[in-house]
C-alpha cells in the first residue's frame, strides 16, 4: 500500500472518488440506513404474526386451531386406532372445578367424536374463562380439527353455576404414522379483567345439568 | 515502501472556519461534551467502556464471593439474580460494544484516510447518551424490589408478569442502548462507504475496517429486533397485551424466538471486530502481510450472514420439532467452518514469519488459542442431543466467558496496547503490561476452565447456592475470578500513566513491522488527521 | 522448508518426546472422562448413553484439531522467531491450501453430524408409554401427577433452611433431596407431561438425558427408560426467579413389582387422607393447635418469600405482617391462599396443602407479628370457600 501527498489539483482528478466533502453523499446512505433500521423494528413484531403463521404450519409450539373446521365424511382409516387423553389445568388465580368428562377416547382418523369437559364457578363472584389448548407432541396439533369447541369463544359462567362442555372433533388421516397417541391439554384462564362483556351472555351449553 | 502523507498542524489554522468541527482541542470539560472530533469521542468511548467493565466486574466480584462456598453468605438470591442480570447487561451493551465503538472511532478514519466520521455531531450524541442509559440501568438496583433480575436474556413471563416495577427503567434504558449502538453503527458505514482516501477501494481496507463495516450492518439489522423485543415486554407488563402471556393467546417461547434473533448476530456484533484486531496485530509481529486477505473477507462476511438462521440452537430444550432441531444443529456446526479459514489463516501468517512478542502480539497469541478453546466448546454445543446435557449448565458459562472474555475483551487489550502508542505518543509502561499480560492469563484459566467441569458434572447456572460436589471446583473458580479482576487495576494503572504521557517516546509506526495509513502519520496522531485525504496506491 | 536432515532428525526426537510426555496426559484424561465431578455422567439409560459416547466422541475431535492448530503455531512461535534469525517469507495466499482447510473441516463436520443426527432421531420416539407422569413445575417446586392414578404431590425441597443459612452442616445430598420423589418403574418407557404454572422451568435429571422447558400454558414431552434401579438427582434449569437454584428433582427408579406395590400404597394413602380431611372439617382446632401448626406450615411454605418475620421483601414480595387486606378481608385472605393470584408467585395453595393446613397457616398470618385480629379459620370455613357455599 502506497500513499502520496495529495493536493487539491488531484483531489480533482479524483473527481469519482468519494471524499469528505460531499455531504449529501451522507445524507442518501443514512436515508438508506434509517429505512433499514426502521424496516428492522417493524420486522420485530411481524415476527409475531410470522410465527404464528410457521405454528400453524409447522405444529411448532402444539397449538391447535382457533377456528372450527367443517367436517365433510370422509373415508374412516380402520387400520388405525389413536389414543388421544385430554388433560385440564386452571391457571393460578382461577377457582373453577375443571374436568375432562371423557379422559381417553380411542378413535379411527376420520372419525368424528365427542368429548366433554365439566365446569362449575364456586367462587362468590362472575368469571369469563378462556381455555387455551395445547397439544404433545406438537405436530399432532395440526391433525386435530373441531369442528365445534369451548374454547373458540369465552366461557362466562355465573357465581354458583356450572356446565358441560362439548368438544367435538376428528382426526385427519394424514397424521403421520408413528404418532399413535397424543394428548390435549386444556388450561382455564380466568380472563374477566381482560374483557368488557357481561357475564350474563349465555353459554353456548348445557347449563346446570 | 510507503511515503508519508501528514497534514502539518497549521494547514488547517487556514481551513478553519469552513467546517465548524475543525478547531484544535479546546480545554476543560466542555471539550468533551461538545467534542465532535472522532479521537475525542474514541477516547470518551474506551473510557467509558472501562469503567463499565469495571462496574460489571465488580458484580462479577459479589457473584464469585456468593459462589465461593456453599450456602448462602453475602447477598440473598434476589440480589445474587439481580447482579447476574445487570453484570451480563453492563459487560455486554456498556463495556464490549461501546470499546469496539470507541476503537472503530479512532481508527477506521486514520485507517481509511478520512478526517474524521462522516456524522460528526451524531457521533457525538450517540456516545452522550449512553452514560445515561446505564445510570437508568444502575440506580434501578436501588429503587425498592431491586432492578432486573430475570437474566440478560430477559426470558417472558419471568420479565412482564413476575417481573418488579423496575422493568420500565430496564426497557428504557435498553432503548437507549440500542439507539446508540444503531447511531454509532450507521455513522461507521456511512464513513466506510463514503470517505475512503482516493484509491483505497474495498479490498484494500484494512481487516479491521472490513470486520467493522459487517459488524455495523449486523447492528442496524438487529438492534431494532432487540428494541421490538423490549418494546413488547413493556406493553405485555404494563399495556395489557398478550405477546408472550398463554391467557391471552400469546405463546412465552415465541419471546425466546424474537430475542434470539437479536441475539445470536449479537454474539458476532461482539467478536467480528476482535477477529479484525487480530488480523491487524498478527501480521506486524510475523512481519509478514497477512494470509489470505479476501477469504478473511469472504469468512466474515459468511459468518455475519449464518448468524441469521442459527438463532434457535440457544433454544433446543423449549420442545421443537425434531425436523427444525437438526436444521439448527447443522446450521450452526456450519458457521465453524468460516470460522476456522480465520483460524487458519492467522495461523498460516504466523507460519515463516519472523515473530516477535510484544504485549500486544501476546494478547493477540492468548486471543486464538483461547479463543478457539470457546469456538471448540460452542462446536460441542452445536450437537442438539448433547446440548441437552450441556444447556443451561456452567459448561454454557465456560464456553461464552471464553469466547467473550479470552476472547473479545482480550483482542480489545490487544488493541489498546497496539495503538496506545499511536494515540499518546508515548510507549506504555512494558514491565507492567507484562505483569498485566501474565496475570490475566493465568487467573482468567484458573477462572473459567474448571467452569467446563462443574458445568459437566451438573451445576446449573444462575444459582446462588450449589450442592456439596460442586465446591472445590467453585473455590478455585473465585479465587481465579478475584485474581483476574485484581489483575484488570493494573490495567488502570497503565492507561493512566499512559493517558499522562509518561514513557519513551515512540516513532512513526511505533511497531517495526506495522504497515497502514494510521502508521503514517506523527505520533501521537495530531488532532486533525488527513484533511486533505492521501491517494492509496 | 529449509530444514535440513539434520534438523529434522532432531525435529523428529523433539516430537516424539513431546508424544512420550503426552502418554500418561491420556491415561489421566481416560480416568478423569469416568469421574462424575469431571465430566458428563453415562448415566441409566440407553439414550443417556448414546449422548455421553457423542460427548466424547466430539470431544476427542476438538482435542485433536487444538492439538494440530496449537501445535502448527507452537512450531512457529518456536522457530520462526526474529531472534533466532528467521526472516519472513513472503507468501500471503494460496488456493490449494485455503480449499483444503474449507473442505477437511466440512467433512469432520459430517463425520460429527452422522451420529448426532441418529441419537437425535432415537430421542423423538412418539410411540405409547407404559406410564405418563404430568410434571408441573412453579415457584419453586415441581408438582407430579400419575395418569391413572390418583396418585398427586408436590415435590419440595428438604434440606434445611439452616443449612443454607450456614447454621447447620450440610448433608451429603445437601440442595440435591425433596420430601416427596418421583418414583418410576425401571425397563418402562415413562413419558412425562412437562408444563408450569407459572414461568419457564426445566426440568432435568442428567442421568437420563432429559432436559425439557416447562412452558406456561404448553405442554412438552419428554420420556426415559431407566436400565438400572436407584436414586438420580437433577435440578431446574432454567432461571425462574429467586429460589431457582433451590427447587431439586429427585427420581427413584424401582423395579415394577415393587413399583406397583408403591403406588397401590400411594393410592391407599392419598384415600385415607382425604378420609381424615373429611373428619377434620367437622372438627373445630383451638387457637393454639392452629397458631402452633400454621407457625410450622408457614416457616416451611411461606417464609421463602414472605420472610419469617412476615415483612416480605419490598417490593417483590409483599409483607404480611400489618398488610391492610389481611386485617381487613378475611374471605379474601383465604381465597388468595386456596386460589393463588394471577401473574404473582402466589399460588393456589388448595393444591398443595389440606384445608386445615390452610386454615391453620391462614390463622396464624392472621394473628402473628401483631396482627391481632383475634379471627380464627377452621377446615370448614376453607371447604366452604372452595365448595362455593
Amino acid at each position: 500500500m502506497a500513499v502520496e501527498e495529495t493536493n487539491s489539483d488531484n483531489q480533482k482528478d479524483a473527481g469519482d472518488m468519494p471524499t469528505n466533502t460531499q455531504r449529501p453523499n451522507h445524507a442518501k446512505t443514512v436515508g438508506k440506513l434509517v429505512f433499514v433500521v426502521v424496516a428492522m423494528f417493524g420486522f420485530g413484531f411481524a415476527l409475531v404474526p410470522l410465527y404464528e403463521v410457521f405454528c400453524e404450519l409447522t405444529g411448532i409450539n402444539g397449538k391447535t386451531s382457533d377456528t372450527a373446521a367443517v367436517y365433510e365424511p370422509i373415508e374412516i382409516d380402520k387400520t388405525r386406532t389413536i389414543t388421544v387423553d385430554f388433560i385440564t389445568r386452571t391457571n393460578t388465580g382461577m377457582p373453577w372445578e375443571f374436568k375432562a368428562v371423557t379422559k381417553r377416547v380411542e378413535i379411527n382418523p376420520g372419525e368424528l367424536s365427542e368429548v366433554a369437559f365439566y365446569v362449575r364457578n364456586p367462587a362468590s363472584r362472575d368469571i369469563i374463562a378462556q381455555a387455551i389448548p395445547s397439544v404433545s407432541p406438537g405436530q399432532a396439533a395440526l391433525y386435530v380439527n373441531k369442528t365445534e369447541c369451548f374454547c373458540f369463544r369465552h366461557q362466562p359462567l355465573k357465581s354458583g353455576e356450572e356446565a358441560v362442555m362439548p368438544m367435538v372433533f376428528y382426526i385427519d388421516p394424514q397424521l403421520p404414522e408413528d404418532i399413535n397417541y397424543f394428548t390435549l391439554q386444556y388450561t382455564l384462564y380466568d380472563i374477566t379483567e381482560r374483557v368488557d362483556e357481561p357475564v350474563d351472555v349465555a353459554m353456548n351449553s348445557i347449563q346446570g345439568r | 515502501m510507503a511515503t508519508v502523507t501528514n497534514t502539518p498542524a497549521d494547514t488547517h489554522t487556514a481551513d478553519h472556519g469552513h467546517d465548524d468541527h475543525h478547531h484544535g482541542a479546546p480545554k476543560g470539560i466542555l471539550r468533551w461534551v461538545l467534542t465532535t472530533n472522532h479521537k475525542d469521542i474514541g477516547t470518551l468511548y474506551l473510557w467509558f467502556a472501562f469503567i463499565m467493565f469495571l462496574v460489571g466486574g465488580a458484580m462479577a466480584m459479589v457473584i464469585r464471593a456468593e459462589l465461593f462456598q456453599p450456602g448462602l453468605q453475602i447477598v440473598d438470591p434476589n440480589f445474587f439474580n439481580q447482579m447476574t442480570t445487570v453484570h451480563g447487561l453492563i459487560m455486554v451493551f456498556g463495556a464490549v460494544m461501546p470499546a469496539f465503538t470507541g476503537l472503530a472511532n479512532w481508527l477506521v478514519p486514520m485507517m481509511i484516510g478520512a478526517p474524521d466520521m462522516a456524522l460528526p455531531r451524531m457521533n457525538n450524541w450517540s456516545f452522550w447518551i449512553l452514560p445515561f442509559a446505564f445510570l437508568i440501568l444502575l440506580s434501578s438496583l436501588f429503587l425498592e424490589g431491586g432492578g432486573p433480575n430475570f437474566g440478560w436474556t430477559f426470558y417472558a413471563p419471568l420479565s412482564t408478569t413476575y417481573s418488579g416495577d423496575s422493568t420500565a427503567l430496564f426497557v428504557f434504558s435498553v432503548h437507549i442502548m440500542g439507539i446508540s449502538s444503531i447511531m454509532g453503527a450507521i455513522n461507521v458505514i456511512v464513513t466506510i462507504l463514503n470517505m475512503r482516501a482516493p484509491g483505497m477501494t474495498l479490498m484494500k481496507m484494512p481487516m479491521f475496517v472490513w470486520t467493522w463495516l459487517i459488524t455495523a450492518f449486523l447492528l442496524i439489522a438487529v438492534m431494532p429486533v432487540l428494541a421490538a423485543a423490549v418494546t413488547m415486554v413493556l406493553t405485555d407488563k404494563f399495556f395489557g397485551t398478550s405477546f408472550f402471556d398463554a391467557a391471552g393467546g400469546g405463546d412465552p417461547v415465541m419471546f425466546q424466538h424474537i430475542f434470539w434473533f437479536f441475539g445470536h448476530p449479537e454474539v458476532y456484533i461482539m467478536i467480528l471486530p476482535a477477529f479484525g484486531i487480530i488480523s491487524q496485530i498478527v501480521p506486524t509481529f510475523s512481519r509478514k502481510k497477512l494470509f489470505g486477505y479476501a477469504s478473511m473477507v469472504y469468512a466474515t462476511a459468511s459468518i455475519a450472514l449464518l448468524s441469521f438462521i442459527v438463532w434457535a440452537h440457544h433454544m433446543f430444550t423449549t420442545g421443537m420439532p425434531v425436523g427444525a432441531e437438526m436444521f439448527f444443529m447443522f446450521a450452526t456446526m456450519l458457521i465453524s467452518v468460516p470460522t476456522g479459514v480465520k483460524v487458519f489463516n492467522w495461523v498460516a501468517t504466523m507460519w515463516r514469519g519472523s515473530l516477535t512478542f510484544e504485549i500486544p502480539m501476546m494478547f493477540a497469541i492468548a486471543f486464538i488459542v483461547l479463543f478457539t478453546i470457546g469456538g471448540l466448546s460452542g462446536l460441542m454445543l452445536a450437537i442438539t442431543p448433547v446440548d441437552f446435557q450441556y444447556h443451561d449448565t456452567y459448561f454454557v458459562v465456560a464456553h461464552f466467558h471464553y469466547v467473550l472474555v479470552t476472547g473479545a475483551v482480550f483482542s480489545i487489550m490487544a488493541a489498546v496496547y497496539y495503538w496506545l502508542p499511536k494515540w499518546t505518543g508515548k510507549m506504555f509502561d512494558v514491565t507492567l503490561a507484562k505483569w498485566h499480560f501474565w496475570c490475566s492469563l493465568i487467573s482468567v484459566n484458573v477462572l473459567f476452565f474448571p467452569m467446563h467441569f462443574v458445568g459437566l458434572a451438573g451445576m446449573p447456572r444462575r444459582i446462588p447456592d450449589y450442592a456439596l460436589q460442586f465446591a472445590d471446583f467453585n473455590k478455585w473458580i473465585s479465587i481465579g475470578g478475584f485474581a483476574f479482576g485484581l489483575s484488570q487495576l493494573i490495567f488502570l494503572v497503565l492507561i493512566v500513566k499512559a493517558c499522562r504521557k509518561q514513557g519513551e517516546p515512540v516513532t512513526d509506526q511505533v511497531w517495526e513491522g506495522a504497515e497502514g495509513l494510521e502508521w503514517e502519520i506523527p505520533s501521537p496522531a495530531p488532532y486533525h488527521t488527513f484533511d486533505t485525504p492521501p491517494v492509496v496506491k | 522448508m529449509d530444514i535440513s536432515g539434520e534438523k529434522s532428525v532432531k525435529s523428529l526426537k523433539a516430537v516424539m518426546g513431546l508424544l512420550t510426555l503426552c502418554v500418561p496426559f491420556f491415561s489421566f484424561a481416560q480416568s478423569a472422562a469416568e469421574r462424575s465431578d469431571l465430566n458428563l455422567r453415562r448415566g441409566v439409560t440407553d439414550i443417556s448413553d448414546q449422548v455421553y459416547g457423542l460427548h466424547m466422541l466430539m470431544f476427542w475431535i476438538c482435542v485433536v484439531i487444538a492439538v494440530i492448530v496449537f501445535g502448527v503455531m507452537f512450531i512457529a512461535m518456536l522457530k520462526h522467531r526474529k531472534s533466532k534469525g528467521h526472516a519472513p517469507a513472503n507468501f500471503h495466499e494460496n488456493v490449494k491450501v485455503e480449499i483444503a482447510w474449507t473442505v477437511v473441516p466440512f467433512i469432520i463436520l459430517i463425520v460429527m453430524a452422522v451420529p448426532a443426527a441418529s441419537t437425535l432421531m432415537d430421542m423423538e420416539d412418539v410411540s405409547k408409554p407404559d406410564l405418563s407422569i404430568e410434571v408441573t413445575g412453579s415457584q419453586w417446586k415441581w408438582h407430579y401427577k400419575y395418569m391413572d392414578r390418583e396418585v398427586e404431590f408436590f415435590s419440595l425441597l428438604a434440606s434445611q433452611r439452616e443449612q443454607i443459612e450456614n447454621k447447620f452442616p450440610k448433608g451429603e445430598n445437601y440442595l440435591l433431596e425433596v420430601d416427596r420423589p418421583l418414583v418410576i418403574p425401571t425397563g418402562q418407557k415413562v413419558r412425562f407431561l412437562i408444563t408450569s404454572d407459572d414461568v419457564i422451568h426445566s426440568w432435568w435429571v442428567p442421568d437420563f438425558a432429559v432436559k425439557k422447558d416447562a412452558n406456561p400454558g404448553f405442554i412438552n414431552e419428554a420420556w426415559t427408560r431407566v436400565n438400572e434401579p436407584g436414586v438420580y438427582r437433577g435440578q431446574c434449569a432454567e432461571l425462574c426467579g429467586k429460589d431457582h437454584g433451590f427447587m431439586p428433582i429427585v427420581v427413584i427408579a424401582k423395579e415394577p413389582a415393587e413399583f406397583d406395590r408403591w403406588i397401590d400404597e400411594q393410592e391407599r394413602i392419598a384415600q385415607e387422607k382425604r378420609a381424615e380431611e373429611e373428619r377434620l372439617l367437622a372438627m373445630n382446632m383451638s387457637k393454639e393447635e392452629l397458631m402452633a401448626s400454621g407457625e410450622q406450615i408457614y416457616n416451611s411454605v411461606c417464609a421463602a418469600c414472605h420472610q419469617p418475620s412476615g415483612e416480605g421483601l419490598p417490593g417483590a414480595f409483599p409483607a404480611l405482617k400489618g398488610s391492610a387486606f389481611i386485617l381487613n378481608d378475611r374471605q379474601g385472605h383465604i381465597d388468595v391462599v386456596v386460589n393463588g393470584r394471577a401473574g404473582t408467585a402466589m399460588q393456589a395453595f388448595s393444591k398443595q396443602l389440606s384445608m386445615s393446613e390452610i386454615a391453620a397457616v391462614v390463622t396464624y398470618t392472621r394473628n402473628a407479628w401483631g396482627n391481632n385480629t383475634d379471627d380464627l379459620v377452621q377446615a370448614k370455613d376453607v371447604n366452604d370457600l372452595i365448595q362455593g357455599k
